[in-house]
């Protein structure tokens, strides 16, 4: 087994016994991107020099018995709408091809200086999509097959670290985006509860929908990752004011007791048949295990993608309002300043943050408001408590992670609504603000297929508990991607 | 036809805080520009705001002294609207829970007592300012100064209640003066800490149905306000003699043509497509703080006016001159504890301190004569010691040289002469020396009596005492 292919926690121990050293970690990182990165276009930026710097002072901390914290020297890549303190941050937008930031995003400053940061990853402009296909770039490719998408809109965090370009990753989940290209590349992915983690420095998509969290090759290096990052944060007034626990301590191979929730509504015509087979056993096996399973019903599941593409577009057509050629960012040549606005934002901005720029802006607009944006809050309410009354009777809910494995490049491109419909078992847990992890639990004709275990607020403890679980009983996560020719 | 004017008013003033409403960049007013900014301000991608607990403290207490109700729940929104001056292009407001509510001021115009409501008073941040080379319409480009960005503001909001445009600059002149007795707002229309926007309508007398409004900007001062109001008063009142009807839009005041002229028409209004704010958590406000706040409030300018007329008998007027400015108020309540007369006092206060005040273009803070000293002057008056004339005299010295009135008094020698064989003597040769005007006085010229008292006066440099020398002079005649 090659250095790129191990887990965080494995090189930890690895380092810890001095059996290698962080720059050699990360020079296989670094060389294995070398070889690859061609195909796989994980990433935006490189920062292979100073990752090596910090993999420098990371061995020279060992070598003086100092204490290292667990993710120091093992490198990991940053998606790139996480603002990174004197390294471009460019949500994959042409608007923002040359933005540099003059400060840190809060979990940049939490992870600290021990951790080596080998790029900041590709993804969907502004991290609306599901395939990173809508870079203003270019579409990163997935590793287990380069003729397919990554999923999105952290489609470059997952791909990286599927292909060894990285051990570790962190993505921002709005509606999916975290769970669902984990999902496709065969990893683990998880949405913490919203304000768990702290958004300062992610760049905005929907507020009340973004977060930041984990992308990882198994259980353990998500709960280590979520030490270092997870708390509450003064300078985000959204992020919740409780003490973290240890996640590592729930990583416990029993869920004898457990109650799980199969919410009937998540197996959806449109399935791939494969996908809710795999979704079927994994259920058995935890029964198996020791879990009660009850099937549930989560009525107002059905309008959450509607919803979903009310809120998160009218958040964004405020959010992205800053992005006008005035302070930062692209501008282009206008005769005034209405006419500089718009090619600015006509000239640098995609089609799909276009298409969500307008949707939001006329579902806030003066005579839709009521029909459109406030309905949609009342149904976000409405899907909210269907996750409280879930909640009453079980532990954790189980679904898909998405309807089908990863698809092909151009598959779903001309379609949005096809598109958004990859989003349909993830949406309903932003919406609901609760935490939701994807693991592997499959595959279908060589491809990854996701399982979704759902939490109660606050309570990554037992959905991590679960993922390991079942993560320690099977052998899907270790398995690495094969990459294949580019078709 | 006669018609009543209905008058509403938007006033935004900049809160006094330290540091900015969502970050902690300082607000200090004439700083070097974009010195005063951070990427919250900024507005650079990424950044969330934080609430600045002071602005809710200050927003409440302005509440408060409106006689608001202030809401247990409230929350921010966002206004979206692009301008460059604006750097996320939405600006974090209140829309439809405002922190305070349902207030009112009363206010006094011609002797008469009026209550005008308060509908709200909400916060917000302030946007940047524009600068450019020559003027507007001439200036090759614009540059943005973000120093003013995110200082905090409260808008308030009057009710229609204003029926003139002399009740509307009261309005205003009322307002100020309860905020600085609050001492969160330097309301310094100068400096931009308080601007003010107007609606005003015309109806038929007796008619309850308003009519349509325009409503007014760039009014820079409250003779700006009163005066933009008259002309758009009569404007709007020729309109609809003329059998016209008035258009709802927005027309700015041109001071130098002493005009309003159409900004933009409603059709061209913005749609703000405002949201809740979903970087901040609503507020939230403890009872108990709001008590606490309420039961700190200093004396408002009402009870201060209205003890001024029970303690010390003060006329209504003299007591409203007195206390609309907190400062004065404060002047005046410390020459009264330093054993001043209380009506003298007053007299004084807005008699000569003002005077001198107004010439050299200085605030109460800055008098170079002590309350204490005031008092000196004004006791020495009640002694006898120096008469009112004299008294002004030694004022001007103690202005300029900063002394006591009674070392000037000692001084110069300018003790009043009560000694009446002193007195006797000089009306005497006074007399003696001018027997044309004593004939006249004889012949019932009353004003040779005074040209008499003058040179009286004259040879005592006014130190004697009037009362005295004018008894003792019809005694000699």
């Amino acid at each position: 087994m090659e250095l790129f292919q191990y887990t965080a926690h494995q090189l930890q121990n690895l380092l810890k016994d001095k059996e290698v050293s962080a720059v050699d970690i990360t020079k296989a990182v670094l060389a294995r991107m070398d070889a690859v990165e061609g195909d796989v276009k994980a990433y935006i930026t490189q920062t292979q020099d100073s990752a090596l710097e910090q993999a420098k002072a990371v061995d020279a901390k060992i070598q003086r018995g100092e204490v290292i914290s667990p993710l120091a020297g093992i490198p990991g890549a940053i998606k790139d709408n996480i603002c990174t303190l004197g390294i471009k941050t460019t949500c994959a937008s042409k608007i923002l091809a040359d933005f540099v930031p003059p400060y840190n995003a809060t979990v940049m400053e939490k992870l600290g200086q021990d951790t080596v940061f080998v790029g900041k990853a590709n993804l969907d402009e502004f991290a609306m999509g599901g395939s990173t296909e809508n870079s203003g770039f270019y579409p990163s490719r997935n590793p287990w097959d380069l003729t397919t998408v990554p999923g999105g809109s952290s489609g470059g965090s997952a791909a990286a670290v599927a292909a060894g370009e990285a051990i570790w990753s962190l993505g921002s989940d709005t509606g999916g985006s975290i769970r669902q290209p984990a999902a496709y590349t065969g990893l683990v992915g998880l949405k913490p509860t919203y304000g768990r983690v702290s958004r300062y420095g992610l760049v905005a998509f929907a507020s009340s929908l973004d977060q930041i969290g984990p992308i990882t090759r198994d259980v353990t290096d998500c709960a280590h990752v979520m030490n270092a990052i997870a708390g509450y944060d003064a300078k985000d007034s959204t992020s919740i004011k409780v003490d973290v626990p240890d996640y590592t301590k729930a990583l416990v191979n029993n869920i004898k007791g457990l109650k799980i929730g199969l919410p009937k509504e998540y197996f959806v015509a449109g399935m791939d048949p494969e996908v809710e087979k795999a979704i079927r056993n994994a259920i058995d096996q935890l029964v198996a295990l020791g879990a009660e399973l009850t099937e549930i019903s989560m009525p107002h599941t059905e309008y959450a993608l509607s919803a979903y593409y009310l809120i998160a577009p009218a958040e964004a057509s405020s959010n992205l309002a800053r992005y006008d050629g005035v302070g930062f960012g692209y501008r282009a040549a206008g005769n005034d300043i209405v006419d500089m606005y718009k090619k600015t934002r006509s000239q640098a901005f995609g089609t799909e943050v276009k298409r969500r720029i307008m949707l939001g802006t006329y579902a806030l607009s003066s005579g839709y408001y009521d029909a459109y944006y406030l309905r949609a809050l009342k149904v976000r309410t409405l899907v909210k408590q269907d996750f409280d009354r879930a909640f009453e009777k079980v532990d954790v809910l189980i679904t898909p992670t998405a309807p089908t494995t990863a698809f092909k490049v151009g598959e779903k491109s001309s379609d949005p609504l096809a598109m958004y419909l990859q989003d349909v078992c993830t949406i309903p847990v932003n919406l609901a603000g609760v935490p939701g992890i994807s693991i592997p639990c499959g595959f279908a004709n060589g491809l990854p297929i996701g399982m979704q275990i759902i939490g109660k607020p606050l309570d990554e403890e037992t959905i991590i508990r679960t993922a390991y679980t079942f993560e320690q009983n099977n052998d899907y996560h270790k398995r690495f991607a094969p990459l294949g020719e580019v078709k | 036809m006669d018609y009543e004017i209905v008058i509403g008013l938007e006033v935004h003033t900049e809160l006094k805080t330290d540091s900015k409403i969502f970050c902690g960049c300082s607000t200090k007013f004439g700083s070097e520009q974009n010195t005063n900014v951070c990427p919250v301000c900024l507005g650079l991608p990424g950044v969330l705001p934080v609430i600045n607990e002071k602005v809710v403290e200050f927003a409440i207490k302005a509440g408060l002294a409106l006689n608001c109700s202030i809401l247990p729940f409230s929350k921010f929104d966002r206004k979206n609207y692009y301008y460059p001056d604006l750097p996320k292009n939405f600006q974090t407001s209140q829309y439809d829970l405002p922190i305070a509510v349902n207030g009112y001021l009363d206010i006094e115009v011609n002797g008469e007592t009026r209550r005008i409501g308060v509908t709200r008073v909400h916060m917000e941040e302030d946007a940047g300012k524009l600068v450019h080379s020559g003027t507007i319409s001439n200036s090759d480009y614009a540059l943005v100064d973000y120093n003013r960005t995110g200082v905090p503001l409260i808008e308030i909001v009057s009710e229609p209640d204003l029926r003139t445009p002399e009740e509307a600059k009261a309005y205003l002149e009322k307002l100020k003066s309860i905020l600085e007795y609050i001492d969160v707002s330097d309301c310094k229309m100068e400096e931009g800490s308080l601007r003010c926007d107007a609606n005003i309508s015309l109806r038929k007398q007796g008619e309850s149905k308003l009519g349509t409004k325009t409503e007014l900007k760039n009014l820079n001062s409250f003779k700006m306000v009163q005066k933009g109001l008259e002309y758009e008063a009569e404007r709007q009142a020729d309109v609809l003699e003329d059998g016209g009807r008035i258009i709802q839009e927005t027309r700015s005041w041109d001071d130098a043509k002493g005009i309003t002229v159409s900004m933009r028409s409603k059709e061209q209004a913005h749609d703000y497509r405002y949201f809740p704010e979903p970087d901040l958590v609503p507020i939230v406000v403890d009872p108990a703080k709001v008590e606490e706040i309420r039961i700190n409030l200093p004396e408002l300018p009402d009870a201060r006016k209205n003890r001024l007329m029970a303690d010390y008998g003060l006329s209504g007027y003299d007591a409203g001159v007195i206390t609309a400015s907190r400062a004065v108020a404060e002047y005046y309540d410390q020459i009264i504890a330093f054993k001043a007369e209380p009506k003298a006092a007053a007299n004084w206060l807005m008699g000569e301190v003002s005077k001198f005040l107004n010439s050299a273009n200085l605030g109460i803070e800055q008098c170079p004569v002590s309350p204490e000293k005031l008092a000196g002057l004004i006791s020495l008056i009640e002694q006898g010691t120096i008469s009112s004339k004299i008294a002004k005299t030694v004022f001007e010295e103690m202005w300029n040289s900063g002394k006591d009135a009674d070392a000037i008094v000692k001084e110069k020698g300018l003790v009043q002469i009560t000694d009446t064989g002193e007195i006797e003597a000089i009306v005497d040769s006074v007399i003696a020396a001018n027997p044309q005007s004593v004939a006249d006085f004889k012949a019932g010229k009353d004003r040779a009596l005074g040209f008499l008292v003058g040179q009286i006066m004259k040879q005592t440099k006014g130190r004697a005492n009037p009362e005295m020398v004018n008894k003792l002079l019809r005694d000699r005649l």
